[in-house]
């Protein structure tokens, strides 16, 4: 084949592919920009439906969803970020203390502990949701952060990441520090964590979206708008008729824009946790 | 490491040990004093497995599985090829095609919703399309189209993550092999089917279990676009787990649905294992 010919093809496809994956987006972020809701049921119909002319711009739909007193944005948005930040940092250490400990000391159980660890991760939390949600409500937790953190700080897929990466570390680094008469402790806090920032930044970031774009569980145990996410919090707002879809959209950007703007600026980092996670 | 464990044994272990035990029970979530909670056998299990709505929501999820494996699979594996070729700017169409899947699946169900409407893109596709003859449909209420219709967005938000791993795949494959077809004069197809794609056996295995697994937890799509209508041809397994167990408070049938729901995720791991292993001895 002509090499010339093939290589206009592929790019024409790479760009076909480009403009399917970006229509959506751009028909959220157009939307969302479009003071006037009739018009957008008109643009529906249309190719404008991806596109805001500039001069058309207006922000009156995200004042409209950042004054709203029914749904305090700021809030679900303050929401979101407290229960992801503490599930992924609390659990960066949770879990590699306990990936630390199976991969380097020596205790009883040790070999049947992994086993029951590797087990555990196949046990998907949507069949664990309902006896959960039991336990949380004799416990009086609903409507709380802590309902939304606390279980998923132990993260069994986690800590086989970081246990497979500690079995990696070679035991002289260990040795060299105990002969100086280093706790494991100190071997642990100041040698191990460390090294493993490629462990925590994949953890980290498979955990993060997780946490951010959960659903299931917050549908669950959240009532009210006070420990409400904004995953959900778009949700009701969407499920209430009519959509008002200008406000609709300026609340899905600004659900989607931190996501986003952590993506652009770690992206080899999003794409190589995901093969991380795969190639395990 | 003591927190860890406890943590784990607290809402990991307790949760599912307490599945199994209340899937044998008439637990309510907001006990009633008329109907005290007691033992019931497997009086749970007969009526998940002699149901039609488990049944149904069983077939449902098990269609939504069988459709878009392959279809997500196939254009994921086809995305990594065009990127690993010598295309101009691969990282930033790699870069641009991963974002869907950080988007949250809720955002992406509300823009997918305006893309589906009556008088929405797909119709006026539609319509272009055969000159007026056809449409407009309502995609999400039609039984026909609307399980169609949560396949084609959630590949949409899925297919770059299995895109990125068939990149590692193809990035993997010994370079010697494609040297080899080369001065064998093979077609590309040749190439495709006898170097390629067999080379990537572990990625498929990997690829079809880890989207198997996932399209079985089908929930957020369904609960937000079509709440399993229209006619229960959406219904999922944890949709009907959702329903059962939150909704209506049966929390000892709901139990039984998540056990017989595990089990499955089970089987279907087993499987991986066994594929993989299979592939090591050899």
């Amino acid at each position: 084949m002509n090499n010339g010919f093939a290589s206009v093809a592929r790019l024409t496809l790479a760009v076909f592919i480009l403009v399917v994956v970006l229509a959506p987006i751009m028909l959220m972020f157009a939307t969302s920009l479009k003071g006037d809701e009739q018009q957008i049921l008109i643009d529906f119909g249309t190719w404008r439906a991806f596109w805001v002319s500039p001069g058309d711009i207006s922000l009156e739909n995200y004042r409209q969803v950042l004054s709203d007193v029914q749904a305090p944005l700021l809030r679900f948005l303050l929401n979101s970020a407290v229960i992801t930040a503490s599930v992924v940092v609390v659990g960066i250490f949770v879990n590699s203390a306990v990936a630390f400990s199976l991969s380097r000391l020596e205790f009883k159980g040790r070999g049947l502990l992994l086993a029951v660890f590797v087990s555990l991760i196949i046990i998907p939390m949507e069949a664990l949701a309902v006896p959960l949600l039991l336990m949380m409500n004799r416990v009086g937790w609903l409507d709380t952060y802590q309902v939304q953190i606390v279980p998923f700080i132990a993260h069994p897929f986690s800590i086989f990441l970081f246990y497979q990466f500690f079995t990696k570390l070679p035991r002289d680094l260990d040795d060299a520090a105990y002969v100086e008469g280093a706790s494991p402790w100190q071997v642990y806090w100041g040698l191990a964590l460390p090294l493993s920032l490629p462990v925590i930044a994949t953890v980290a970031i498979l955990q993060s979206l997780e946490i951010w774009n959960s659903y299931l569980w917050p549908l669950m145990v959240t009532r009210g708008v006070e420990a409400r996410p904004v995953s959900l919090a778009l949700a009701q707002f969407f499920g209430t008729p009519p959509p008002i879809w200008g406000d609709v959209m300026a609340f899905s950007v600004l659900m989607s824009l931190p996501v986003l703007l952590v993506y652009l600026g770690f992206q080899r980092w999003f794409i190589q946790s995901a093969v991380n996670a795969a190639i395990k | 490491m003591g927190p860890g464990v406890i943590l784990t044994l607290l809402f990991i272990v307790t949760p599912f040990v307490l599945s199994i035990f209340l899937s044998f029970t008439n637990q309510r979530l907001v006990p009633n004093l008329n109907i005290p909670t007691e033992f019931i056998g497997f009086r749970n299990y007969e009526r998940v497995l002699g149901r039609p709505d488990f049944w149904n929501a069983f077939g449902n999820t098990g269609l939504f599985v069988a459709l878009i494996v392959p279809i997500q699979g196939a254009i994921a594996l086809g995305v990594a090829m065009l990127i690993n070729s010598k295309l101009p700017m691969r990282n930033l169409f790699r870069g641009v095609f991963f974002i869907p899947t950080v988007m949250t699946m809720v955002v992406v169900s509300v823009i997918w919703a305006v893309l589906f409407r009556i008088d929405g893109f797909f119709n006026q596709f539609l319509d272009l399309l055969s000159f007026g003859m056809l449409g407009p449909v309502d995609w999400l209420t039609n039984e026909m189209t609307a399980m169609g219709s949560l396949i084609l967005l959630s590949a949409w938000q899925g297919f770059p993550f299995q895109m990125v791993i068939y990149l590692a795949g193809l990035q993997a494959i010994n370079p010697e092999l494609y040297e080899a077809a080369k001065v064998e004069g093979s077609t590309s197809w040749q190439t495709f089917r006898h170097v390629t794609f067999p080379s990537l056996r572990n990625t498929h295995v990997f690829i079809v279990i880890a989207t198997t697994i996932l399209g079985f937890k089908l929930f957020t799509q369904v609960n937000l676009l079509t709440q399993g209508g229209p006619q229960g041809v959406t219904e999922t397994v944890v949709q009907l787990i959702y329903q059962n167990g939150f909704q209506q408070g049966k929390v000892g049938f709901a139990s039984a649905l998540s056990v017989v729901f595990f089990l499955t995720v089970l089987l279907i791991s087993i499987a991986q294992r066994y594929f993989l292993t299979n592939e090591e001895t050899k």
